[in-house]
C-alpha cells in the first residue's frame, strides 16, 4: 500500500531521506535545496530518525564528513546545488576514488556568475567526470523513486561508487506534485543492510584509506575505478526491476516518449521532458513524426543504448541545459555525438544549448526545435550545428507584465 | 633480489585502501638519503635521546642500548647528529656516496652491532 501525497520536489526527497534513514547526514543549506535539508533536520530533531545529523560550516566540509562516515561504515548522505556542489569539487573526486558509496541529493541550479539561484545544469555537469553516478528526475515522483534506487545501486559490491539524484530547482523543487510515497516497512526492506567490506573503526581489521598512490600503482586504481561504474549499468538496471516490483513504476537508462517510428527525436534531461512531451503529442496530431528520449542516467553514459534507439531518426536535436564552454557543444551532445559516430547512417544530430538561469522553455520554444529538424531532414542543410535557443542579439522592446502607474 | 610483484587492478584492494595495519616496516624509504649516520659505538654513552628525536624509528634499540641504524627507513635528516650531546659526538653524518665505498650498499645489518637477548 502507497499513499498519494501533494509535495514539493524538496519534502519529497526529505521524506526519501526519512524512510531511507542514513547513518550520518552532514549538510550545509544552499538554495534551491535549503528545504530538504531543513525538513531532514526537523524528523531528526523529532526524533523521528536516529540519524547522526552534522550541520557543517561549508559543503566542502559537508563531504568531507560524510567520506569520513563512509570509510567508517556508515551509510551517508548530503544534499546541496550549485555553489555548494562546486565547492564540494575536489572531496568529489575522493569519494568516488576511495569507493565509498553515499547518496546526495543535487537540486540544480545554474552556477555564478552573475549570480543566479534558478535551475540549470551548469552545476552537475561540472561533476560529470568526477567518478560519482548520476541520475536526473524529470519530477518529485522520479527524484523520490531515484533516492532509494541510488541506495543499492551505490552500494552494490560490484559498484561501490556515490550516487547523486539530481532535480531541477525550483521548477521541481518548489512545485507542488503528486508523489505517491511507499511505507516505511517497505523502504526499509527495499534498500536493505549497508554491508561495507572494511569500516575504520574496525580495530581488529585496521585498515587504511587514502594513502600515498605512486606512478606504480595509481593507473591500476583508476581502471578498477573505471570498470567500477561500467558495472554499474546492469545493477541500475536490475534495481530499477525491483523497484518496478515494489512499486509498479518502470525505471531505464532513459525513457523513451513515443520514439518507435519518429523521424525526429529531442534528447533532454529533467523537467523540460515535460513540456517537451506535450509538444510531441500536439505536433503528432499535425502529423509529425516528433518523439523524445529523456536521459535519466547520465553516468554512466548508456551511449549504445541510446544510439540504437535513435538511429532510424532522420533528425535529433539534443538539449543541454549548460554550456561546456569551448567545447564543440553542450555536454550531453557531445556524448550523444560520440555514441552516434559508429553509426554508419547515423541521423543529422544538433546542439541547443536551452534554459539557462531558469530561463522559461515554452511549447513554442520545442515546436521550433522539432521544425528547424523537419527542415534539416529536407533540406540536407545542416546550418550552425550547435546554438543557444531563445537568446537575444539585439536589443528587443518588451510591454512590461503590469502595468506600473 | 627479492623480486618486486606488481599487483594487477583485478586483486588489488579497492580504492588503494591497505586492509592491514603495522606494515610501514614494509616500505623501505632509505633509498631517499643523500648522507647516512655512522656510529662510532665505543664513544656512545647511551643516552638515547636521538632515539626519542629519530622521526622514523631507525634508531635501534635494545635493552636500553643503543646499537646502531636501521638504514632501510634512515632517509638520512640528521637529527640525531644534531641533538648528540657536545661532550659525546658519537654519531657523523656521511656522504652516502662515500659511505657507500667506505662500508658497502648493504642495508641496516651492517650498521647494527651484533646482539642476543640477555647481552647487556
Amino acid at each position: 500500500m502507497s499513499k498519494l501525497v501533494a509535495l514539493t520536489g524538496n519534502s519529497a526527497l526529505a521524506h526519501a531521506f526519512k524512510q531511507v534513514e542514513p547513518d550520518v547526514y552532514a549538510a550545509y543549506p544552499i538554495t534551491p535545496s535549503t528545504q530538504i535539508t531543513e525538513e531532514f533536520s526537523e524528523y531528526v530533531a523529532d526524533g523521528l530518525v536516529k540519524t547522526e545529523f552534522v550541520p557543517t560550516e561549508s559543503e566542502h566540509s559537508a563531504m568531507s564528513a560524510c567520506i569520513g562516515a563512509a570509510a567508517a561504515g556508515a551509510r551517508a548522505a548530503t544534499t546541496t546545488s550549485s555553489q555548494g556542489l562546486a565547492l564540494m569539487h575536489e572531496v568529489l573526486y575522493i569519494a568516488a576514488s576511495y569507493r565509498l558509496p553515499m547518496i546526495m541529493a543535487v537540486v540544480n541550479r545554474a552556477l555564478s556568475g552573475p549570480l543566479n539561484i534558478h535551475a540549470d545544469h551548469s552545476d552537475t555537469m561540472g561533476s560529470r567526470d568526477c567518478g560519482w553516478i548520476q541520475i536526473y528526475s524529470e519530477g518529485a515522483q522520479e527524484a523520490y523513486d531515484n533516492l532509494f534506487q541510488a541506495v543499492l545501486i551505490g552500494e552494490h559490491p560490484e559498484v561501490r561508487l556515490p550516487v547523486m539524484v539530481c532535480m531541477d530547482g525550483f521548477i521541481v523543487s518548489h512545485s507542488l506534485e503528486g508523489v505517491e510515497l511507499i511505507r516505511d516497512e517497505t523502504a526499509k526492506k527495499f534498500i536493505g543492510e549497508n554491508k561495507p567490506p572494511f569500516s575504520l573503526l574496525d580495530v581488529d581489521q585496521p585498515v587504511t584509506f587514502g594513502p600515498n598512490d605512486l606512478s606504480d600503482y595509481y593507473t591500476e586504481h583508476r581502471k578498477q575505478q573505471s570498470e567500477a561504474i561500467k558495472n554499474a549499468m546492469p545493477v541500475i538496471r536490475e534495481v530499477a526491476r525491483r523497484w518496478e516490483e515494489v512499486t509498479g513504476r518502470a525505471y531505464g537508462y532513459f525513457e523513451p516518449y513515443r520514439i518507435e517510428d519518429a523521424e525526429y527525436i529531442v534528447l533532454a534531461i529533467g523537467s523540460v521532458a515535460g513540456t517537451i512531451k506535450d509538444a510531441v503529442d500536439e505536433l503528432r496530431q499535425g502529423g509529425l513524426k516528433a518523439g523524445l528520449l529523456k536521459v535519466r542516467v547520465y553516468r554512466p553514459f548508456p551511449g549504445e543504448e541510446i544510439a540504437q534507439a535513435i538511429r532510424n531518426a532522420k533528425a535529433v536535436a539534443v538539449m543541454d541545459r549548460a554550456d561546456a564552454f569551448g567545447a564543440l557543444g553542450g555536454p550531453l551532445f557531445t556524448d550523444v555525438a560520440a555514441a552516434l559516430y559508429d553509426n554508419p547512417d547515423q541521423p543529422h544530430c544538433i546542439n541547443y544549448v536551452y534554459g539557462l538561469g531558469g530561463r522559461d522553455v515554452s511549447l513554442e520554444n520545442v515546436f521550433g526545435v522539432y521544425h528547424r529538424l523537419e527542415e534539416i531532414a529536407r533540406t540536407g542543410k545542416l546550418g550552425q550545428r550547435c546554438q543557444y535557443l531563445t537568446v537575444r542579439s539585439e536589443d528587443h522592446g518588451q510591454e512590461p507584465a503590469l502595468e506600473i502607474t | 633480489m627479492k623480486k618486486i610483484v606488481l599487483r594487477g587492478w583485478k586483486s588489488l584492494p579497492l580504492g588503494g585502501i591497505i586492509p592491514e595495519g603495522g606494515n610501514s616496516h614494509d616500505y623501505a624509504t632509505g633509498s631517499w638519503r643523500s648522507c647516512r649516520p655512522v656510529l662510532d659505538a665505543d664513544k656512545c654513552i647511551h643516552c638515547l635521546i636521538c632515539w626519542i628525536m629519530c622521526p622514523d624509528s631507525s634508531v635501534v634499540v635494545r635493552e636500553g642500548k643503543m646499537l646502531g641504524f636501521d638504514l632501510a627507513h634512515c632517509k638520512g635528516c640528521g637529527i640525531c647528529d644534531e641533538v648528540c650531546p657536545d661532550k659525546v659526538k658519537c654519531i657523523a653524518m656521511v656522504d652516502e656516496g662515500e659511505a657507500k665505498e667506505a662500508y658497502g650498499d648493504k642495508d641496516m645489518d651492517d650498521q647494527v652491532l651484533p646482539w642476543e637477548p640477555g647481552t647487556y
